[in-house]
């Protein structure tokens, strides 16, 4: 039976925006994230990274380094207690230090522990390694071609190939009014936390390990490290740390093992931290795509077929490439219907930077292309943007690629008339400088500006799919503390920066009707929360703490009726709201703290969302996924033509999310996606040449600063979901994907060129655009 | 080598510091004061904002010995009281209550930056705020409710005055 509450009703509860939990300490600097943490005695670990994206070690000598004053360990593969390798997917394939070549510039090779983290920068200069420089391999679709020839390690060539297949092309090409056929390219991006990697790594008195560190999935940290150490996985103690930010880039290990393996090796606490560069090496990025669109149309712009050729190039682990391929074919056409669809979705091994989740895992680069396609469809047609993609829109009851049908609301429709009717911002005020792209440095008085506008529509899947067993877990406790009812909720859930913490507390207080929450410290002592990724927290984790209150409110509600006006009470009559224990046919009966005295109900649940399928690995089909999310954006930009310029000048999005759990929250994600999604169309790229990174630096490699940002119109809907806790849906990526696609239509717009790449730079613009045709 | 320098008020003397170290560096491990942020670490991101002698810096770019005599001001000093009971500054409670803090990380950095605005320019408008705060890189809020929180402090700030 589902909640009997009004679930509006609790102050602080769902629905409401109480305050962050976590966010007093964080305005005061008090808040420990894990590069803060600190012990007695502690020694700062540090580690060699190759220079070379392709070498083969033919020896190293640590003498040198190990001689020097202040130096306490320094280990290399031949020190690694357990497993070689490890990695998020299976066969795990990365080596915990490189063993006997190198396969990416800033893998990992050794490991030095010193008193001073100077002492340990200055022993990895004397580490000697000798290498053989080889040729790196790095194009993705020459990989494609010889996979056999190009392998970058045991397992590949390529990482998965995954088609879809429906119709018939070939026949629906035939019959085709409108055809358009269009390149696209997205270069790499960086998740770029603020919060660089970091951790300590305590030795225990059982002879293991306790690890606080800085991630996204502490128990799946867990499964990778313990074996590597050779330790059982109850030898190792997970905690989770500060987190500033994570995006994906936390949800492969950066320094877990490497701290532990220093630790274990010097009986010292070891604390590892990276520098900005060196997290530019520490973690994967987002897949740079290459990718091949055909669109065939009645003359009256309905879609008739797709044609698709998706390159992920993955670099030389296998990270979680799978299932970013997997997303990038079952959602590589969008939120739209098509009757005939042929995609051809690749994951290739290189020597370039490895790469796995970011924000929109896989949706994202997609979605690049098809929204562009829509584009140039329109244009074909003589349709605008708005209306060609409400001819094509899903709904409910539509079928995706895959032919899993959309079983909950999809509004798409409505979603881009409503967005179409928003107000848009005034013309350019040239007076002031500052409204100027480039602003205060503009050099002209805006002679050379021209305004866009353009749209974009994205569908990311929540939570795990492909048949993953995704659940997560809850322990609710509620006692009497000092004369009050206080629920404590313990998860193993990665509180990132998302708001995590709030909405546990917001659950637990509607569910059980008290005001008083506590939210314990996220570790390993309560089961498997699964990932702060794909969205799915919320969902899975909120829906893990609900039930674990709907089981406490069930036996808190016995002893009710056993304790409260003589017993009379039949169970199901009595319900609890705002701290008391309310009969609907006799009103108050008591108070929560009067019916609990001195007991204590805790119960610990496990949530699991309803079971996906493996796409079929011939066709793609298969329900796939479990919850879909939409969200929709307006780009008005102006151009600067002449220097090449851009000011976003107003994003406008809407976008469902079923059920508001926590405005603040939601708005926050909405904005903050939004604005990654702003980095890639115009100045977010880790540039690559010959396997070697150019731009690792926040000098180099640029994310939006307040400047860049402009204000955003957000309307949010609430079509809710039955399958989901409280009908919500996962909100954290969808803005991530659409918005990246309506900056860049709304510069195709200011300017009439082609660009066909992001990040879109001033070059593109001013030599006339990155075409089609030029890539 | 021995730094002298005052912290939040009260005088500091710190030994054994290396040359080479930051003011940064001082502060978050050898002073217990890790609320001013290490993000990149070479001036791009203002995370590791302080006051020295009433003047916003990145303390990442100062050296540990070019503090030497000189008075600090940190996120942590920004509130009156002791931890746990403390009175937060109206920029820190805007920050807190306009949504304006999600990982948090930028947070320390971005509150002293915007502390200092609203010192010189007690009712910014949204430019001033905006290129006030371009020095400071956030990740995860797409800056709005950062604004928010800026305009709302000041709006607290002139209403107690």
């Amino acid at each position: 039976m589902t909640s009997p509450l009004d679930v509006a009703s609790a102050p602080g509860g769902v629905g409401d925006s109480p305050l962050r939990p976590d966010g007093t300490l964080k305005v005061v600097g008090e808040f420990a994230y894990a590069s803060d943490l600190w012990m007695d005695g502690m020694l700062w670990g540090a580690t060699l990274r190759s220079p070379h994206p392709r070498a083969l070690i033919r020896s190293i000598d640590v003498g040198p380094a190990l001689a020097m004053p202040g130096v306490r360990a320094v280990l290399t593969h031949e020190d690694v207690p357990g497993r070689a390798l490890f990695g998020l997917d299976h066969p795990a394939d990365q080596p915990v230090l490189a063993i006997d070549q190198v396969r990416y510039q800033g893998e990992p090779v050794a490991l030095v522990a010193a008193d001073h983290p100077e002492a340990a920068r200055r022993a990895l200069a004397k580490i000697v390694v000798d290498y053989d420089v080889r040729e790196p391999i790095t194009d993705s679709r020459a990989v494609i071609a010889d996979p056999e020839g190009l392998k970058v390690q045991e397992l590949g060539g390529i990482t998965r190939y995954q088609p879809v297949r429906v119709g018939d092309v070939a026949a629906a090409r035939a019959g085709a009014e409108v055809v358009v056929t269009r390149d696209y390219e997205v270069g790499i991006q960086d998740q770029a936390f603020l919060g660089p990697e970091a951790g300590l790594a305590i030795p225990s008195e059982d002879g293991g390990v306790d690890l606080h560190v800085s991630t996204q999935w502490l128990h799946n940290d867990l499964r990778q490290i313990a074996p590597c150490l050779g330790l059982a996985e109850d030898q190792v103690h997970m905690t989770l740390a500060g987190v500033g930010g994570a995006f994906g880039g936390r949800e492969d290990l950066s320094m877990q093992i490497h701290a532990a393996m220093l630790a274990l090796r010097t009986g010292r606490p070891v604390k590892m931290s990276y520098d900005r560069h060196e997290s530019f090496f520490g973690h994967v990025h987002r897949h740079p795509a290459r990718m091949r669109y055909e669109y065939g149309a009645t003359a009256d712009g309905r879609l008739l077929y797709a044609d698709v050729e998706i390159v992920l190039d993955g670099g030389a682990y296998t990270s979680s490439t799978r299932n970013v391929v997997g997303n990038a074919a079952s959602l590589g056409v969008g939120p739209y219907e098509i009757p005939n669809i042929r995609i051809d979705a690749y994951g290739v091994y290189t020597n370039n930077p490895p790469c796995g989740a970011m924000r929109g895992f896989g949706a994202v680069q997609a979605c690049f292309a098809y929204e562009s396609m829509m584009d140039e469809l329109g244009a074909a047609c003589g349709i605008g943007p708005v209306e060609i993609r409400r001819r094509n829109a899903v709904s409910q009851g539509s079928r995706l690629a895959t032919g899993q049908i959309i079983e909950s609301p999809a509004p798409l429709a409505d979603m881009l008339t409503r967005l179409d009717a928003m107000p848009l911002p005034p013309p350019l005020d040239p007076s002031d400088l500052r409204n100027l792209p480039g602003g205060v440095s503009q050099t002209t008085r805006g002679e050379g500006v021209a305004r866009g506008v353009g749209y974009g529509v994205g569908i990311k899947n929540i939570c795990f799919s492909e048949g993953f067993d995704d659940y997560s877990t809850a322990r609710v406790r509620l006692e009497v503390i000092g004369g009050e009812a206080t629920a404590l909720v313990h998860t193993a859930a990665a509180e990132v920066g998302q708001g995590l913490v709030t909405i546990q507390a917001q659950i637990a207080r509607t569910e059980l009707g008290v005001q008083k929450v506590t939210i314990a410290p996220a570790d390993d002592r309560v089961g498997d929360a699964g990932s702060s990724s794909a969205s799915r927290q919320s969902y899975m984790s909120g829906g893990a703490v609900k039930a674990a209150c709907e089981a406490v409110r069930a036996e808190l509600l016995a002893l009710a009726a056993r304790r409260l006006a003589r017993g009379g009470h039949d169970r199901d009559d009595l319900t609890v709201l705002g701290g008391k224990i309310v009969s609907r046919a006799d009103g108050v009966l008591g108070a929560v703290e009067d019916v609990l005295r001195d007991d204590v109900i805790e119960r610990t649940r496990e949530y699991r969302h309803r079971p996906t399928v493996p796409m079929d690995p011939v066709t793609g089909q298969g329900r796939s996924h479990t919850q879909l999310a939409l969200c929709v954006h307006r780009a008005v930009v102006d151009v600067d033509v002449e220097l090449g310029l851009v000011k976003v000048v107003e994003l406008a999005a809407v976008q469902d999310v079923g059920k508001i759990i926590n405005r603040t929250g939601v708005e926050g994600q909405i904005h903050g996606g939004s604005a990654q999604g702003l980095g890639l169309a115009l100045m977010e790229e880790i540039i690559v040449v010959d396997g070697q990174v150019q731009n690792p630096s926040f000098t180099d490699y640029l994310i939006p600063t307040i400047l860049d940002m402009p204000p955003m119109r957000l309307d949010i809907l609430e079509h809710p979901d039955p399958e989901a806790p409280y009908g919500l849906r996962g909100a954290g990526e969808p803005p991530t994907l659409s918005s990246t696609p309506a900056i860049v239509a709304a510069v195709r717009d200011a300017t009439g060129l082609a660009l066909a790449r992001v990040p879109v730079r001033p070059e593109h613009i001013v030599r006339g655009g990155v075409t089609w045709t030029t890539l | 080598m021995r730094v002298n320098l005052t912290v939040n008020g009260s005088h500091q003397v710190v030994d054994d510091v290396w040359e080479g170290e930051s003011l940064l560096f001082l502060l978050r491990e050898r002073m217990g004061l890790p609320g001013s942020k290490n993000a990149c670490e070479q001036g791009e991101c203002g995370s590791c904002t302080v006051y020295l002698d009433g003047l916003p810096v990145c303390s990442c770019l100062v050296a540990a010995g070019q503090a030497e005599g000189r008075k600090v001001r940190t996120v942590e000093g920004l509130a009156e009281g002791q931890p746990g009971d403390e009175r937060l500054d109206p920029v820190q409670e805007a920050f807190l209550e306009a949504g304006a803090v999600q990982c948090g990380f930028c947070t320390p950095g971005l509150i002293v930056q915007s502390h200092d605005l609203i010192e010189r320019n007690p009712a910014p408008t949204d430019a001033e705020i905006r290129e006030a705060l371009a020095g400071n890189l956030c990740r995860c809020t797409g800056y709005e409710k950062i604004v928010d929180a800026v305009r709302l402090a000041a709006e607290r700030k002139a209403a107690a005055s």
